[in-house]
Order: structure tokens, then sequence, then C-alpha cells
């Protein structure tokens, strides 16, 4: 992280549902290659900038701007050939209840590489291997527990190694093993591939090992309250209620 | 004037000695349990009392829990309603403890929630405009992602999902052919059972084939057909595609590069347009079935003067006319099917909502245009 290339430019933006301001005025960039995570209570919004910063959602005014190109402005194709180096995993996992685990992996990678067969059953296969998830390609999204479907929907969000990777609450219903190895292999996607990683989390286990900086999203102010490395905001945040989130359980953790 | 000792409760009695102030004295658990019936008992009696000022005893309580509190809190609203004072006797702290536990105080009735937003006539009215505006829209755009998505498909064969495509013919058409043969075998029977009473007076009964075969072919056929299908297949495409919608599913495909339109709405309609004529054409086959078993069986015709008889009247264009209008339903059907299930916003009660509002508006749309191909066959021929 010598220079500091922004990927993803977030500019006053303004998110409404219906009337209720729910993202009052943000602006935020994320850089080439960092790993940023944005926490804050539930239902402060996290998701729904998430949702705005890949062009799900209309700001009401603002603008994102991914690679210097203006998502919120921008027609329908382009917009997909920008997502198509972005992978999401979603709170809810959307994996498509239809298909199987394998089919829904390999939906991005069929439709976007002329992949024969067989090469298409590999690399799901690999992917499926990345997340612990061996042996349950042919298993209906409904027939997994919602840590598995987390973990199959991380697999789809990696399909086509993606440049930039969203997650939201990657880790939420892991245990706490498989929860470190998926924080592991957050970091080493991040390392390897040199992809940048926007993650939306409350863990603070994962908080704490993988992010490079922090965002905090306030469900009163509408707006970012406090940014930077975490173990400095959790020690140094001149916002007690700041301190009080990371160190609730921070104290457990460590001595 | 009365007697100092009113009331007997197994949780509480209340005793006065000057006339306008009154004691309440509770003991054991006020609970769970024991409040609900309390507060059913005490509020009226406190009620017909002719008070100034109420105290509430707690000292003999065992144990109080947030329900003891609502209680409580209940009784001194009952007592302000009568402009009297309310004071507590609670030298152990109980109810104090309850309410610092429950972050509360007693005057806020605990979880004073946010209300919800009533506003007046006219700004419904003006949000009601703007929705069925904003639905307008939708729809427009629906209708042209739908002709964009079917040139697409036109310019891109590859680009169609087949096997969707397959299956929900299967689903939309096979599944269907039963019961749409079933009804229709039943309705030949009925119309030629009712028209032949009549027919039967002039000695016309060979008229009762013409009679079923017109009435199923031209309008009938089509319209039962198209009315089974949007109850069967019109709801579950509403229904499939809101569930994909509330659980973000069609997000994560918008993401991953496909169109929703192109990846879910074309399949269905496509299969619609080419299923829905021919069990329109099972439905004829069987409804001019029905029809035969009457003549036959109680208008004493011949199998085979019957059949001639319903050759001859129906003419090409009216098994035509039939089919096209079969497949102008089916398009109405899917593509509001399709249509109310990418509107569904909100939970589980809103993909409800979506299937039943497809199906209403598929019949309606059906019986519409149905009427528009009557007026505009009478002018055109
Ligand atoms: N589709 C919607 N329509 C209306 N309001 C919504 C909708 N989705 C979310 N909200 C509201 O927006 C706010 C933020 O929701 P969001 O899902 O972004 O929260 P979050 O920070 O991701 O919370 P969590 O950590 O629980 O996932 C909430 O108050 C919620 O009520
Ligand atoms: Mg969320």
């Amino acid at each position: 992280m010598a220079i500091k290339d922004t990927v993803i430019q977030v500019k006053n933006l303004i998110a409404k549902y219906g009337d209720e301001v729910i993202l009052n005025n943000i602006s935020l960039d994320v850089y080439a290659g960092e790993v940023l995570v944005i926490l804050g209570g539930s239902g402060c919004g996290k998701s729904t900038l998430l949702k705005h910063m890949v062009g799900l959602a209309a700001p009401s005014s603002g603008n994102v701007f991914i690679d210097g190109i203006d998502i919120t402005g921008c027609d329908t194709k382009t917009l997909h050939n920008i997502l198509k180096g972005i992978g999401i995993l979603f709170q809810s996992s959307a994996l498509i209840g239809s298909m199987t685990v394998a089919e829904n992996i390999a939906l991005p990678i069929t439709e976007y590489s002329l992949m024969p067969k067989y090469s298409v059953d590999m690399l799901v296969h690999l992917k499926l291997r990345l997340v612990e998830l061996e042996g349950f390609e042919n298993y209906l999204p409904s027939e997994l527990s919602g840590g598995m479907k987390k973990r199959a929907g991380l697999a789809r969000a990696l399909a086509l190694n993606p440049k930039i990777l969203f997650l939201d609450e990657p880790t939420a219903g892991l245990d706490p093993v498989i929860s470190s190895e998926i924080d592991e292999l957050i970091m080493q996607i991040n390392r390897r591939l040199g992809t940048t990683i926007v993650i939306v989390t409350h863990d603070l286990d994962t908080i704490f090992t993988v992010a490079n900086r922090v965002v905090m999203l306030d469900k009163n102010t509408k707006g970012i309250i406090a940014e930077g490395d975490p173990k400095s905001i959790r020690d140094h945040s001149p916002n007690p209620s700041v301190r009080q989130f990371f160190k609730r359980n921070a104290k457990l953790m460590d001595p | 004037m009365k007697k100092p000792e009113l009331n007997r409760s197994e949780f509480y009695n209340i005793s006065g000695n000057e006339p306008g102030v009154f004691t309440v004295h509770f003991h054991g658990k006020l609970d769970v349990r024991s409040s609900a019936g309390i507060i059913k008992e005490l509020i009226p009696e406190i009620n017909a009392l002719s008070l100034t000022s109420l105290t509430a005893d707690l000292d003999d309580v065992s144990y109080i829990d947030d329900f003891g509190l609502i209680l409580l809190i209940e009784l001194k609203k009952a007592i302000k309603n009568k402009n009297s004072s309310f004071g507590m006797t609670d030298t152990r702290n109980m109810a104090e403890n309850i309410l610092s536990l429950n972050e509360s105080d007693f005057d806020r009735s605990p979880g004073s929630a946010k209300p919800k937003k009533s506003y007046g006539v006219v700004i419904r009215f003006g949000e009601t405009v703007i929705k069925s505006a904003s639905n307008f829209k939708i729809l427009v755009s629906f209708i042209g992602s739908v002709l964009f998505s079917f040139y697409h498909v036109f310019r891109h064969p590859g680009s169609l999902r087949v096997d969707d495509t397959i299956l929900c013919m299967e689903k939309t058409g096979v599944n269907a052919v039963p019961i749409v043969a079933l009804i229709s075998f039943l309705l030949g029977l009925v119309i030629s059972f009712m028209s032949s009473l009549q027919l039967q007076q002039f000695g016309a009964n060979l008229y009762v084939a013409s009679l079923v075969a017109i009435a199923m072919v031209s309008e009938l056929g089509p319209i039962m057909t198209a009315i089974v299908v949007a109850g069967r297949s019109g709801s579950a495409f509403a229904a499939e595609i809101g569930t994909m919608k509330i659980s973000e599913e069609i997000d994560a495909l918008f993401v991953m590069g496909f169109d929703p339109t192109l990846f879910l709405a074309i399949p269905r309609i496509l299969a619609s347009v080419i299923v829905v004529p021919l069990l329109t054409l099972f439905s004829n086959i069987f409804a001019i079935a029905g029809g035969l078993v009457v003549g036959v069986f109680i208008l004493d015709l011949t199998i085979s003067s019957y059949i001639s008889q319903t050759i001859k009247v129906l003419t090409l264009f009216e098994v035509v006319w039939g089919m096209s209008k079969s497949i102008i339903f089916a398009i109405l059907i899917s593509w509001v099917g399709c249509l109310r299930g990418f509107q569904t916003r909100g939970g589980a009660d809103a993909v409800g909502n979506a299937a039943t509002s497809a199906v209403v508006s598929g019949i309606f749309l059906i019986i519409l245009f149905d009427s528009m191909f009557a007026v505009g066959r009478s002018y055109w021929r």
C-alpha cells in the first residue's frame, strides 16, 4: 500500500428509503489493495451503503465512482462491465434457490468464460475447497445450514477472482474455528491476488485480524463517526461511544 | 360512611381510615401470573371509589417484576384520571429496582414507541397518486425491458435459458392438461345439456353440436384455459420471482451480470406462449367430446352426424381466431405474473400479495382483452 490508488470513491452520498434518510452525506474512499471494514450498530445502514457502492440502489443524491467511472449515472451495460470485476457476498447469501451449490458457483463462470465443462467443474471444486465445502456440490441451498450458505455464497463471490470483493457479514453465524479460517482466507486473497476487499462486520476478531482501515457508521448522525486504524481508534478515538463499541468485547478477548 | 375494609383478595386489600384516603396493601407475588388479573379487578374498584388520595403499599410484596410494574403504572394512571394524588410505600425499594433494570421511569410508560406516521387525507391522496405514477413507470419500463430482452434473444439465441424454458413449459403446460381437460369436458357437457333443453323443443337437436363447437372454439376454450393458467402459473410466477426478490437473489443475479428479465421473465413468457394455445386445443377437443356424450346418450344423435356437423360449422377463421386470442392471453398472464413478482417489496406477506394480485390482474386482463376482441370483431365483419 505504498501508493494509494483510489478504486472506489463515494462522494456526498445521501441514501433514502422512501422519506427516511438512512445515510446522510457520506464521503468515503477505498484504496487499491486494502482491506476496509465498515462497521456500526445493527440497522445503521451498512448493507445500504454496500448496495449503493455497487449500484444496486440509486442514491437520492451524490455519486459513487468505481475506477473513475460514475456508476450512479452510467447505463446498465457499463455497470455490468464494471460489476464483472466485482464479487459480492450478500448478507442473506442470496444463492439461487432452484440451483445446486455447484450450479450457483458455475453460473458466473460459464457466463463470462468459455471454459469447457470439465474445467468449470474443476474450478467449482477448487472454489468449494477454498471454503471447505467439498462434497456439497449437489446440495440445494435449502439443504445447507446458515453458515454453509454463507460459505457457498463466498465461493460464488470468489468465482471469477474479482478485483474488488464486497462481503456483507462473512463470518456471521459461523463457529469460531471456521470464522478464523475465513479471516485467514480473506487475508490470503488480499495478499496473493491483491484484491481490494470491503467487509461489513460486527465481528471484532475479524476486524482486528484483517482490517487495514475501518469506517464506523452511526445510526443517529447517519454518517461516519470514526475512520482509521482499528487499534488506534479503539484506544484513542475522542468519541466514547466508538471506544465502547470496540471495548465491550475487546476486554474479553485480549487481556 | 364506608366500611374500613372494602375488599379482600388473594393479592391485595383496600382499606381507608379517613373518607377519601385509601391504601392498597399488596401482598404475595406481583408477577406474570397475577398482574393481569389484579389489573382487571382492582382498576374498576378504584374507579368506583370516591377518593382524594391513594397509597400503594408494597412492603408485604414478596416479589415484583416488570408485569407488576405495569400494574402499578396502570394504577397510577387510573388515579391521575380522577385528579387524586398517588403515593407509594416501598421501604425495600422493590419497584425502584425493577425500574432501573428496565431503564425506564415511572411516568413514562415503558417502551414508548415512535408513533406510526398518520397523515391527513390530502397527503395520503398525494402519496397514492405518486405511488400509482411510479407503478405505472415500472409497468412501462417492464414492457420495454421484456421487448428488449426478446429482441436480444432473437439476435443471440444462445442467451435463451433453454432448460428453464422447457421446465416451465412442463409446469405450465403438461401438468395443467388433466385439470384443463376435466373442466372443459364438464363445460362441454353442461353447454350441450342446457342448450338441448331449448333446441329439443324445435327438434333442432343437431344444432347442439354447432353451438358447443362455436362457443368453445372461439370464446370459452381460450378463456377457460387462460383462467386456469392464470390461477396455476401466473400466481406461481409471481411467487417464485417475488421470493427471489426479497431474498436478494435477483440482486445477486444482476451483480453477476445477468439481466433478471432475460433470466427469469423470458423463459416463462416464452413457455406460456408456446403451451397455452396447445392447452386451448386440448380444451376444445375435450369440450366437444363432452358435447358428444350428451348428444349421443341423451339426444340420440349418431357419433358421425355429431362430428360432421361440428366440422361443418368450424371454419378455419374460427379456429385461428381462438388460437390467436389464446396467444395474447398467454402473453398477458405471464407478463403480469412476472411483473408482480418483480414489484414485490418487503417480506413473506408481500409474496402472498404478489401472487394474489397476479391472478386478479391476470383474469381482469383476460376479460378486458376478450371484450376488446369481441368488439373489434363485430366492427371488422
Ligand atoms: N428495503 C427497505 N425499505 C425500507 N427501509 C429499509 C429497507 N432496507 C433497510 N431499511 C432500513 O434502513 C436501515 C438500514 O438498514 P441496513 O440493512 O442497511 O442496516 P445494517 O447496518 O446492514 O444492519 P445489520 O447489521 O443488522 O445488517 C434500517 O433502519 C432499515 O429499517
Ligand atoms: Mg446488513
